[in-house]
């Protein structure tokens, strides 16, 4: 079981929100994890010092708040080693696939009203239901 | 302001993740699993995440440029195709396995764990085989399409 949170989920989601709105405004780049992960990984010349700033600060955030507030990370749901790079495999194959995880197409896709994003979001969320519903049911680890 | 500004935009998403609970695989399970022990926080990230940059995402749309840079970087890719679909189903299925999605997942490096380092792994892996695989094909298709609509 987890806490129903609104308010501390609604607090975070405003600051991805306004993190998005950083980069659009100010640099005119779309706040999509999977496609700055993606354009690190596989740069091209003149499109990559930008993903590496962003993820450079993305982590040092993430230290401290690791130490600040160790209690918001959670632990992997698998010890699965198996499953865990399954499932790792599956979420980088996707999002490559369909251009975009949860911050590319469910903030700012939706937000621009993208016909694409609105599209993807219901498919992987629906695509998640039925996994978990599947996975839950089938004995697999809570 | 070229580096600085995605430097802050990265520090402010990942504070935001921290708070939202993405960050914790068994919340984001949960809240993908209605019909059991469902917890709809992370409804409440996703609304609190487009309440905040609507409005920037429209004004962007009408502008000529960013404060920062010459041009905005928008997808050239309109429609939806089976490529779009069925990718984001590989990468829902994923997710639900896992409650990691790409931001979280990356993310919690500062939480480590083995089970997390095997899921980054094959998550790096599979990101540079799907963009080899992927990439250009749509690129193409893209340019066909530009070149019919201007015939």
């Amino acid at each position: 079981m987890t806490t129903f949170t609104p308010l501390a989920s609604a607090v975070g989601g405003a600051l991805i929100g306004l993190s998005a709105s950083i980069l659009l405004v100010g640099s005119g780049k779309i706040a999509g994890i999977s496609g700055i992960f993606g354009g690190t990984l596989v740069p091209k010349t003149g499109d990559t010092a930008w993903r590496v700033s962003f993820l450079a600060g993305f982590l040092l955030a993430g230290l401290a708040v690791s130490r600040a507030l160790p209690q918001s990370f959670g632990a992997p749901v698998t010890r699965s080693l198996g499953v865990a790079v399954l499932a790792g495999a599956l979420v980088g194959a996707g999002t490559q696939m369909g251009n975009g995880c949860t911050s590319g197409h469910g903030v700012c896709g939706l937000s621009r009203f993208s016909m694409r994003s609105l599209a993807a979001t219901l498919v992987f969320l629906g695509a998640g239901m039925i996994t978990v519903l599947a996975w839950r049911r089938l004995g697999g680890a809570p | 302001m070229k580096n600085v500004i995605p430097f802050v935009a990265g520090v402010v998403f990942a504070i935001g993740l921290c708070l939202s609970g993405m960050t914790n695989p068994e919340k984001v399970q949960n809240f993908l699993d209605v019909t059991g022990s469902w917890d709809p926080s992370l409804a409440f990230v996703m609304a609190g995440a487009i309440g905040v940059h609507v409005g920037f995402a429209q004004w962007a749309q009408r502008a000529k440029t960013p404060y920062f840079s010459d041009s905005f970087a928008w997808p050239s890719f309109t429609r939806v195709d089976a490529r779009l679909v069925i990718g984001a189903a590989i990468f829902g299925i994923g997710w639900g396995l896992s409650g990691y999605c790409p931001g979280p997942a990356i993310l919690s490096i500062a939480h480590p764990s083995r089970a997390l380092f095997a899921f980054l792994l094959a998550m790096a892996a599979a990101t540079i085989l799907a963009r080899k695989v992927f990439e250009r094909p749509r690129d193409r298709r893209a340019n066909e399409d530009a070149a019919l609509s201007r015939t």
